[in-house]
């Protein structure tokens, strides 16, 4: 029963992972909760992992099964990127991961949305769920935490919002799954790529909008408990 | 004596209700705190209801005290247990009379015991370490208060199921009262935080 903790469990990443294309690039966000069993073994992770300098991946499901497809992707990439003389393209990341994803399906239990920005496409996200489809798509979400999400984007997806605009509605939908999913937790984290490069941002817990049923938070019960009274009225 | 408790109702992995009060007052001078499957909790109120009442229909000015009621619990989740079919809760009873402390807790097998600082669930893998620490005889309630929520703030950091809002009760000769329900403040702003895989890509 509750005494059972289970420290042996793989670490799974349970998690929110999004990926949003805006008029000029990518978005890409994710929580940072991993858990063993019902402890959360790390509560900062960094699930934005770099294959190249314009393609990031946002991982999801076994921790382990996703680090070493990612590792394997980002070898390739690396050798792809010498032999073609420029860099690679999202298209050629995501197919990579792909390949890895479907040849291997009966063993991993890990989904990948691949987002970057390349020059002749500009700024692209694909989505790799389990089995190893590869899909495109404007925006991708994924994870846990993304089952509380389909109804939000349904609502707050726009075509073509600005760089802000899109960074804005990842941070928000991750803060949502996060109040929802247990499995989800922790830091905010997103990764801005466009023509202009890479940006990483870090949203910590304490600094995220409240939600419904969500209470500001306090150092202590006594600081409330000693807070002063409030004035009387006046009529 | 202070209890806390957090306000987390879930439904697997999904934090479903984030308002539910696990803690109730039991007669004059007890507390009881739950974990696990709420619906069982309720019906254990309305056990301990009826107890509370055939034991003020006796009108003879005694009244039930945290051991005896905590006996009662043991009895009936020891029973049902038997006929598996257990009641899937954790427990745990504290209160004064007569001046006397006493804090108690029982488990869906009936497994029961006493002592100064006991939890339920991940509390007895995060928060009895420190509380074994820290707990000494004549705390304050200030310090009381310290202490658990130092202890409640390490089970938002690393347990799945928690939600960032909590109760404190307090227990006295005097009777208890439950705080209303707040949040903690937590912190994660460490450096290491910011960028964790800048040495090691791909890591986590």
């Amino acid at each position: 029963m509750d005494l059972d903790m289970n420290v042996n469990a793989p670490h799974s990443m349970g998690t929110t992972i999004i990926g949003v294309t805006y008029n000029g690039g990518v978005v890409l966000g994710a929580d940072s909760r991993t858990s063993t069993g019902m402890y959360v073994a790390n509560r900062a992770s960094d699930k934005i992992t770099q294959l190249t300098d314009n393609v990031y991946v946002c991982r999801s499901g076994s921790a382990a099964d996703s680090q070493i497809v990612s590792d394997y992707v980002r070898y390739f990439l690396h050798q792809h990127t010498i032999q073609l003389g420029q860099p690679a393209t999202v298209k050629v990341a995501a197919n990579l991961i792909r390949l890895l994803s479907y040849n291997n399906k009966n063993m991993l239990q890990t989904g990948l949305i691949v987002g970057g920005w390349d020059k002749y496409e500009g700024g692209k996200i694909y989505g790799i769920p389990l089995g190893g489809t590869l899909v495109e798509q404007p925006f991708a979400i994924g994870g846990s935490g993304s089952s509380y999400l389909y109804g939000f984007f349904d609502q707050a997806w726009k075509e073509g919002m600005t760089k802000e605009e899109a960074e804005q509605l990842v941070v928000k939908a991750v803060s949502l799954a996060i109040a929802r999913d247990g499995a989800s937790g922790g830091v905010v984290r997103t990764v801005i790529i466009n023509s202009d490069g890479v940006t990483r941002n870090f949203y910590p817990g304490d600094k995220l909008q409240l939600w419904h049923d969500e209470l500001e938070p306090q150092n202590s019960l006594l600081d409330i408990l000693n807070a002063p009274s409030p004035e009387p009225m006046n009529i | 004596m202070p209890a806390a408790c957090l306000l987390t109702g879930s439904y697997g992995s999904t934090l479903r209700y984030k308002s539910v009060e696990r803690m109730k007052p039991i007669g004059k001078h007890s507390l009881l705190g739950a974990s696990g499957e709420i619906s069982d909790f309720q019906e254990i109120l309305k056990y301990l209801d009826e107890l509370i009442l055939y034991d003020n229909m006796w009108d003879d000015g005694n009244s039930l005290g945290p051991k005896e009621v905590h006996n009662y619990l043991t009895r009936v989740m020891y029973n049902r247990r038997n006929k598996f079919n257990p009641l899937w809760n954790s427990l745990v009873l504290g209160g004064v009379k007569k001046g006397e402390k006493y804090l108690g807790t029982v488990s869906m097998i009936g497994v029961n015991f006493e002592d100064n600082h006991v939890a339920t669930g991940f509390g007895n893998h995060l928060a009895r370490p420190i509380l074994r620490q820290e707990w000494h005889e004549n705390l304050s309630f200030e310090d009381g208060v310290k202490i658990l929520e130092k202890c409640m703030r390490v089970l938002l950091y690393r347990d799945r199921s928690a939600v960032n809002k909590l109760q404190i009760a307090k227990i006295t000769e005097e009777g208890v009262t439950i705080s209303q329900p707040y949040s903690l403040k937590t912190y994660w702003e460490f450096s290491a935080f910011e960028n964790p895989t800048q040495g090691a890509v791909g890591s986590w």
